[in-house]
């Protein structure tokens, strides 16, 4: 991926990421995360990772995030100013987070490249198929044993979510 | 290197434009065509010089909905309502309108023109995973009709926008797997692949067009298509006799225009994917890169040129003849009551769809296709 | 020819900010979203690194995380639902049943 398109998405995620955080109503930091996401796929995409590019922005931005939304909704969430207090949490917080930043940059910045960096890339790298194939043979175990996790997941929130009062689960019909 | 960047400019500027236009015709479609079905006249009056009326020529209302009502929504004031996200609420109509025009880079509306000695694919963008695009901006498609309708500081707007994404992300997932029993049987993910794919013949008369090997999958995309795009009988978020207008009910003027532009353009996008996945996309009965092939044995040839034009004409009235099968379903059927809707795409579409990926993939393993 | 050091130098500040809004805000939701933040500045670690190694493990392990991610935020949301509704409050500060 050339330089400056990268310096570019770099810059705009590491700005929407801010956003997240420092926004006031929920929802605009969940647009911000959105954001973020879009441009992380962006990414993935410029990395030549086609195929988990996209995913991310079907599965994490369209999906996950319209879960977060609807749960917004549901709370009725407003604009609520950043809170005050805990000023040691957030002295020592930011302090320990630059000094991770500080230590992270310099330890990657640093690293030599990978043994098979310099190798050519092949040319179906991040094609469907070739994802498909490392998910079903090398991976195969990790892959159903994620399906019963997202089974266990839906059962869950939904035997969560439901009213034991009423019949009907918030989120369906209103 | 700058040829290569005016072409493709070109290239996605007409489809622009086509879409657009398309649109807008698809305005005068709707209301004529309505007006057809409900046996009245529909808007005959406006007129700017008065001559057709004076020669006896019958109005058919293009003045009317081509000039004065656009006019008519552009000049409007623009209402922000009190309480309202200011920033949310302008930026609704046009995430809306963004996904829905980005998805049409990849649909292929003719084959390779030549040019010299250049070969000009004629689809804007030429991505090898075009179907995962297309999946990706429809799931992002979701966010201006959420937003629209939350930003709106009004209740029945809120409501009409939690139904509609609501629906969307219901639905998203059996138009998903019709699009991947597609791609299943084509074996690729790039859309102009599946239009040539789509050409020849089967016993020497029949195209080998995608609806005589994935039937189910066709229903199956059309109608999760209408619900994805909020048509009747889907279109309970802007249920116009119960919600006001739903989830643009507090926009007016220029916005209100964007968001009934994205309808339409709705229409268009999920016509233009079912032409290009199972009616063969640009390709015509029996034309080959070099001419006709009749089945009688005939051949005749053709230039390039006049084959690359039959090609975007063939697309064009294969997409406005499923327009005009998403026009008339509107003014037939009556609307899904919401449970009703929610019952048909998680209990109906979805096992259906299901159950032909799943006997796709071993009509593929075990048939050897 | 941008070197994956630089892209894991990003997955280090993303995660550092998705750390900073664990820490600092003390609404539950933005919390979650910050956690989301840090899987992504992983996830793109992992792509990174899997360009580098020119094979399709990262990307294999970047699917399974999204995965993960998607049943977390199902699961947990409806935890926070649930307190919502015991509870009143999405402050993180006002759910101190089990303090001390």
């Amino acid at each position: 991926m050339p330089l400056l398109p990268f310096l570019f998405l770099a810059a705009l995620s590491i700005i929407f990421a801010a956003g997240v955080i420092l926004q006031r109503h929920p929802v605009h930091s969940l647009l911000s995360l959105v954001l973020t996401l879009v441009v992380i796929g962006i990414l993935f995409i410029g990395l030549d990772a086609t195929t988990v590019g996209f995913l991310q922005m079907i599965v994490y931005a369209g999906a996950i995030m319209v879960l977060f939304l609807f749960v917004i909704w549901l709370l009725n969430l407003q604009s609520q100013p950043i809170e005050g207090g805990h000023l040691a949490l957030k002295f020592v917080g930011a302090l320990g987070s630059a000094a991770l930043i500080a230590e992270l940059l310099v330890f990657v910045l640093h690293l030599p490249p990978p043994v098979g960096h310099s190798k050519p890339l092949a040319l179906d790298y991040g094609s469907i198929g070739k994802l498909a194939q490392g998910l079903f043979t090398d991976y195969l175990v990790a892959f159903e044993v994620t399906s019963i996790l997202l089974l266990v997941g839906v059962v869950g929130a939904v035997a969560l979510a439901r009213r034991t009062t009423a019949g009907s689960a918030p989120g369906g019909a209103p | 290197m700058l040829i290569e960047l005016l072409i493709g400019a070109i290239k996605a500027i007409i489809v622009l434009l086509m879409v657009l236009n398309l649109s807008a015709i698809l305005l005068w479609f709707e209301r004529k065509g309505s007006a057809l079905i409900q046996d009245r006249i529909g808007a005959n009056r406006a007129a700017i010089t008065g001559v057709g009326r004076r020669l006896g020529l019958p109005n058919l209302g293009f003045v009317n909905t081509l000039m004065a009502d656009p006019l008519k929504l552009f000049t409007k004031e623009d209402f922000v309502p009190a309480g309202a996200d200011k920033f949310l609420h302008a930026l609704a109509p046009f995430l809306a309108m963004f996904p829905v025009l980005i998805t049409f880079a990849v649909v292929p509306f003719g084959d390779t023109l030549i040019i010299g000695d250049r070969h000009i694919n004629l689809q804007a963008a030429n991505l090898n995973v075009a179907a995962l695009y297309i999946l990706a901006t429809i799931g992002l498609g979701v966010y201006g009709v959420a937003l629209g309708g939350w930003a709106s500081n009004n209740r029945w707007a809120l409501l009409g926008g939690i139904r509609a994404t609501a629906q969307m992300i219901s639905y998203e997932l059996a138009m998903g797997l019709a699009i991947v029993s597609v791609v299943m049987t084509y074996g690729t993910l790039d859309l102009q692949e599946m239009c040539r794919a789509q050409g020849g013949v089967w016993f020497g008369w029949l195209p080998r067009w995608g609806i005589f090997v994935q039937p189910v999958a066709f229903l199956l995309l059309l109608t999760a298509g209408m619900a994805e795009t909020k048509r009747v009988p889907f279109d309970l978020p802007e249920g116009e006799s119960e919600l006001i207008a739903g989830y643009f009910t507090e926009y007016s003027g220029g916005k209100q225009a964007v968001f009934m532009l994205v309808d339409f353009a709705e229409i268009v996008l999920v016509s233009a994917l079912i032409t290009t996945f199972f009616f063969g996309g640009w390709q015509f009965p029996w034309l080959y890169p070099d001419g006709f092939h009749l089945p009688g044995g005939a051949f005749f040839a053709l230039p390039n040129v006049a084959v690359a034009i039959i090609g975007i004409i063939s697309f064009t009235v294969k997409v406005v003849a499923f327009c005009w099968l998403q026009i008339l379903a509107r003014w037939t059927l009556p609307r899904f009551r919401y449970d009703q809707l929610m019952r048909l795409g998680w209990k109906g579409l979805l096992p259906v769809a299901l159950a032909n990926v799943v006997v796709t993939a071993c009509v593929i393993v075990l048939g050897g296709v | 020819m941008v070197p994956p050091s630089y892209f894991m130098g990003l997955s280090a500040v993303l995660f550092c900010i998705g750390v900073l809004g664990v820490l600092l805000r003390r609404n539950i939701i933005i919390i979650f979203m910050s956690i989301e933040l840090m899987l992504n500045a992983v996830n793109l670690a992992f792509v990174a690194l899997s360009r580098a190694w020119g094979n399709v493990d990262g990307q294999a392990i970047v699917f399974f995380v999204m995965t993960v991610a998607a049943a977390e935020a199902a699961v947990g949301l409806g935890i926070i639902l649930m307190i919502f509704r015991n509870r009143e409050t999405v402050n993180a500060d006002e759910i101190n049943l089990m303090r001390w």
